[in-house]
C-alpha cells in the first residue's frame, strides 16, 4: 500500500495568518506539502457549511486560522470564530465524524515558524488518523 | 461560460525550481473554462503584464487567473494590468505557488508541482464564478503619525510637517534624537550630529503642522490607512489620535555584550556608543583596540550590523587625532566598507598608522584585565601567530538589535518582523518602505541596521509615500463588503448580532422584512455570511459559491491525484 499523503484545507484570515504563511514562504521554512491555503477575509467568515462540505467529500483535514484573540483586524471577529469551530467540531462527533480533523488555531503575520509548526503538528495528526472514510464516497 | 486566461509565473527560479511550470500550464489547459493558459519569466515585469494584456484582447479572456507570489504583495499590479486590458479588476484571482509552494517545498518538486495544480484549479473555480464590482470610497483623515524620534523619524516628521501635513511625532524617552544624540561626529564624511538633529527639530518644531509627543507609549491602534485610530499615553495622560498614514521610525539598540570579552568585568572593556560618549568628551587618551563583530556574524545572530566598521575606522582616526603616537588597532574578521567616501575613510586609517588584525570565529581574541586596562590576545591570522596588545581602553563593536518593544509595536500594527524582531517590508525592491497592510510604512534601523545618512534618505522616502493617501484626500475601499439576498433572507437576525460594525439592519425590503447591509460601514469581515443560517448572506468576492466551487476543486484534484 502506498503511503497515506492527506489533503488538507487551511482557511487563513488574510490579515495575520495568511500573511504568517507568506512570511513562513519568505523565511523559506519547509513543511509538508498536503495543505492548500484558501485565503478568506477574517477566520469568522469561515461557514462551519464549508467544515462539513470538505469532510463530507472525503477532504481528510480542515484547518481554521486565524488572528490571535484581540488581534483580529475585525475586532471581534475571531470571538465568533472561537465560538463556532468548537461547535461544528461538536456536531461532527455527534454524527460520528472524528472532530479531529478539524483544527482552530491562531497564527499572526509575524509567526512564520509557527504557521510551518501548526502545518507540521496537523499533517502528522491527521496521517495518524489515516484516510477520511468518506473520501470518494458518493452520496 | 467564462472564458478565463491563466497565467503561470516561473518568477525566476523562485518558483521554476520546485514547481514544474510546463507541467502546471498543461494541466491548466485543462480546467473547465480555461480558453487560455500561458507563461512568463517574471509576470510582473513589464514584458509579462504586456503579454498578460495582449493574451486578453486576444482571446477575448473575461477572468484572469494568475499563479505567481502572494496577493498581499501583487494583487494591485495584476488587477490594473486587467483594468488597462478592458475588464473589471475583481475578475482577477491569485493563486499564490511562491510563498505557498515552491519556498516551502523546495526540495519535493514533484508534490510542488501536485499541490500547484490543485491550487490553480481551485483558483479558476473560483474564477469562473467572479462577479465585477465598483469600489466605495472613504474620505482620509489629513494627519500622519511617526513612531520614533531617532533621525529617521524626525526627517520623515519634518518632511511631512514641512509638506503641510499636520503631523505627530511618538517618541517614547524624553528626548529626541535617537541614538544619534551620543553620537558626536557622523561617519564617514565626519559632519556634526548635533547642528544635525537641532536642525531636524527645529524645523518641526518651528512647522505649525508639526506636533511632539515625549515620553509617549502607544497602547491601542485601530482601523484602517485613512481612518486609523491610535491611543496612546503621554506623561500621565491617555490621548487619542486620528490619522491617515503611520509610519514606523522605532529604531534599534546597541546590543550589550555582557559576558563577552571582559564586558561588564573588566572596567576597560566599553561598547562604541560609550566611546562615543567618552570622544564627545575629550575624555580618551592611551592606546585603544576595538573589536568588531562582537555578538553577530555568528550562529544565532548571523547579520552584518553594516554600520559598526565604519564607525570603528572613523573613531580610529578621530583617536589619533587627539592623542597622536598612541596606538590603536582594529580587530576585524572582514572589514566592510563600501562607497567611496567609507573606502577613502579605511585608506586613510591604514596609511596613518591605525593596525589591522585579522581573527576568525573560531578562535576569538581574550581579553583580559591589567591594571586599570587590559591585555588583548589575539591569534593574527595574517601573521599565524598569537599576539598580545596593551590596551588602556577595548572598544567592542556590536550589532544594531531590534529594540525589545518593537514586538509589541508589530502586534499593534500587525506587521511582520524577520527572526530578529527587525521590521518586514511588503517587497524589499518594490515596496522597500510599506508594509503589506496599507497606510503602515517604516523607515531606519527599525527595518536594518542603517547609517545616518540611510535614514535620512528612508525617512524621506516613507513620508513622501505617506503623504500620498493623504493628498489624495481618498481612499477606495475595496468592494468586499457583504449583502443580503432578500429572497432567501428570513429576518432571523442573525447576522444583525454578528456584526462587529453595525453595519446590518433588518427593514422593509421588497415588501418584506430583511436584512440590509450598510456598505459604507461594512469594511468586509464575512461575519454575517457564516452566521447566516439561510445562505442569504454573501460577501463579494467570497461568496459560498465560490468557497464552495474551490472546495469542489480541490476535491477533484486530490481524487485525480489518488489514481
Ligand atoms: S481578521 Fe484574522 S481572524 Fe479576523
Amino acid at each position: 500500500m502506498t503511503e497515506f499523503n492527506p489533503t488538507i484545507l487551511a482557511f487563513c484570515c488574510n490579515w495575520c495568518s495568511y500573511a504568517g504563511a507568506d512570511l513562513a514562504g519568505v523565511s523559506r521554512l519547509q513543511m509538508p506539502p498536503n495543505v492548500h491555503v484558501v485565503r478568506v477575509m477574517c477566520s469568522a467568515s469561515v461557514k462551519p457549511e464549508y467544515i462539513f462540505k470538505s469532510l463530507v467529500q472525503g477532504i481528510d483535514g480542515v484547518l481554521v486560522l486565524g488572528c490571535h484573540i484581540g488581534d483580529c483586524h475585525y475586532l471581534t471577529g475571531n470571538h465568533r470564530t472561537a465560538k463556532r469551530v468548537p461547535i461544528a467540531q461538536k456536531l461532527l462527533d455527534d454524527v460520528g465524524v472524528d472532530s479531529r480533523r478539524v483544527k482552530l488555531d491562531w497564527v499572526s503575520a509575524a509567526e512564520g515558524e509557527k504557521f510551518q509548526q501548526v502545518i507540521t503538528e496537523f499533517v502528522d495528526e491527521i496521517k495518524g488518523l489515516g484516510p477520511n472514510p468518506m473520501r470518494g464516497v458518493r452520496l | 461560460m467564462a472564458r478565463i486566461g491563466v497565467f503561470i509565473c516561473h518568477c525566476g527560479h523562485n518558483i521554476a525550481s520546485a514547481v514544474d511550470v510546463e507541467a502546471v500550464l498543461a494541466y491548466a489547459k485543462t480546467l473547465p473554462g480555461v480558453v487560455f493558459a500561458g507563461h512568463n519569466i517574471y509576470s510582473c515585469s513589464q514584458e509579462g503584464l504586456s503579454s498578460i494584456k495582449s493574451s486578453i484582447k486576444e482571446h477575448q479572456l473575461d477572468r484572469v487567473v494568475v499563479a505567481a507570489c502572494t496577493p498581499r504583495t501583487h494583487e494591485p499590479l495584476f488587477r490594473k494590468a486587467c483594468e488597462q486590458a478592458g475588464i473589471n479588476k475583481y475578475l482577477f484571482e491569485f493563486v499564490n505557488i511562491r510563498e505557498h509552494v515552491s519556498w516551502i517545498h523546495a526540495k519535493e518538486p514533484v508534490a510542488a508541482t501536485e499541490k500547484a495544480k490543485k491550487l490553480v484549479a481551485m483558483g479558476v473555480a473560483k474564477a469562473a464564478l467572479l462577479q465585477p464590482q465598483t469600489e466605495g470610497e472613504a474620505a482620509v483623515t489629513p494627519v500622519a503619525v511617526v513612531l520614533g524620534g531617532g533621525l529617521a523619524g524626525l526627517t520623515a516628521a519634518s518632511s511631512l510637517a514641512g509638506q503641510g501635513i499636520e503631523t505627530h511625532l511618538i517618541e517614547k524617552s524624553e528626548r529626541l534624537g535617537g541614538l544619534l544624540r551620543d553620537v558626536s561626529v557622523i561617519g564617514p564624511e565626519g559632519e556634526l550630529a548635533k547642528p544635525l538633529l537641532d536642525d531636524m527639530i527645529s524645523r518641526l518644531t518651528r512647522s505649525k503642522h508639526g506636533h511632539i509627543h515625549l515620553k509617549s507609549t502607544v497602547k491601542g491602534i485601530s482601523g484602517f490607512v485613512g481612518n486609523f485610530e491610535l491611543t496612546f499615553v503621554e506623561g500621565c495622560d491617555e490621548k487619542k489620535i486620528k490619522a491617515g498614514a503611520i509610519i514606523v521610525a522605532t529604531g534599534a539598540n546597541e546590543f550589550t555584550p555582557v559576558g563577552d570579552y571582559g564586558f561588564g568585568s573588566v572596567p576597560a572593556v566599553v561598547t562604541q556608543l560609550e566611546l562615543e560618549r567618552r570622544l564627545a568628551k575629550g575624555d580618551v587618551a592611551g592606546d585603544v583596540v576595538f573589536i568588531q563583530c562582537v555578538g553577530c556574524r555568528q550562529p544565532g545572530r548571523e547579520y552584518c550590523s553594516r554600520i559598526c566598521c565604519n564607525v570603528s575606522l572613523k573613531n580610529a582616526l578621530r583617536l589619533l587625532t587627539l592623542s597622536p603616537g598612541s596606538a590603536v588597532t582594529i580587530i576585524h574578521r572582514d572589514i566592510m566598507s563600501s562607497g567611496t567616501a567609507a573606502e577613502r575613510v579605511y585608506k586613510e586609517a591604514s596609511e596613518t598608522g591605525v593596525r589591522f588584525v585579522r581573527y576568525g570565529l573560531e578562535r576569538p581574541p581574550k581579553v583580559s584585565a591589567e591594571g586599570d586596562g587590559a591585555v588583548v590576545e589575539v591569534f593574527d591570522e595574517t601573521l599565524d601567530e598569537t599576539i598580545e596588545l596593551d590596551a588602556g581602553l577595548v572598544v567592542l563593536a556590536t550589532p544594531l538589535v531590534s529594540p525589545p518593544d518593537s514586538e509589541e509595536t508589530g502586534k499593534l500594527l500587525k506587521v511582520p518582523r524577520d527572526k530578529h524582531g527587525f521590521f518586514l517590508e511588503a517587497h524589499v525592491k518594490l515596496r522597500p518602505n510599506e508594509f503589506a497592510t496599507d497606510g503602515v510604512f517604516v523607515c531606519g534601523s527599525a527595518r536594518w541596521p542603517v547609517s545616518a545618512r540611510e535614514c535620512i534618505y528612508q525617512g524621506l522616502a516613507a513620508a513622501a509615500k505617506a503623504s500620498i493617501p493623504i493628498r489624495e484626500g481618498k481612499v477606495v475601499s475595496e468592494a468586499i463588503t457583504a449583502y443580503a439576498d432578500v429572497d432567501k433572507c428570513a429576518a432571523c437576525g442573525n447576522c444583525v448580532l454578528t456584526c462587529p460594525y453595525d453595519a446590518i439592519e433588518i427593514i422593509q425590503v421588497k415588501g418584506k422584512l430583511a436584512a440590509k447591509v450598510n456598505e459604507a460601514v461594512c469594511k468586509g469581515c464575512g461575519s454575517c455570511v457564516a452566521a447566516c443560517p439561510n445562505d442569504a448572506m454573501q460577501q463579494k468576492g467570497f461568496t459560498t459559491q465560490q468557497l464552495g466551487a474551490m472546495i469542489d476543486a480541490l476535491v477533484k484534484g486530490a481524487l485525480e491525484g489518488a489514481q
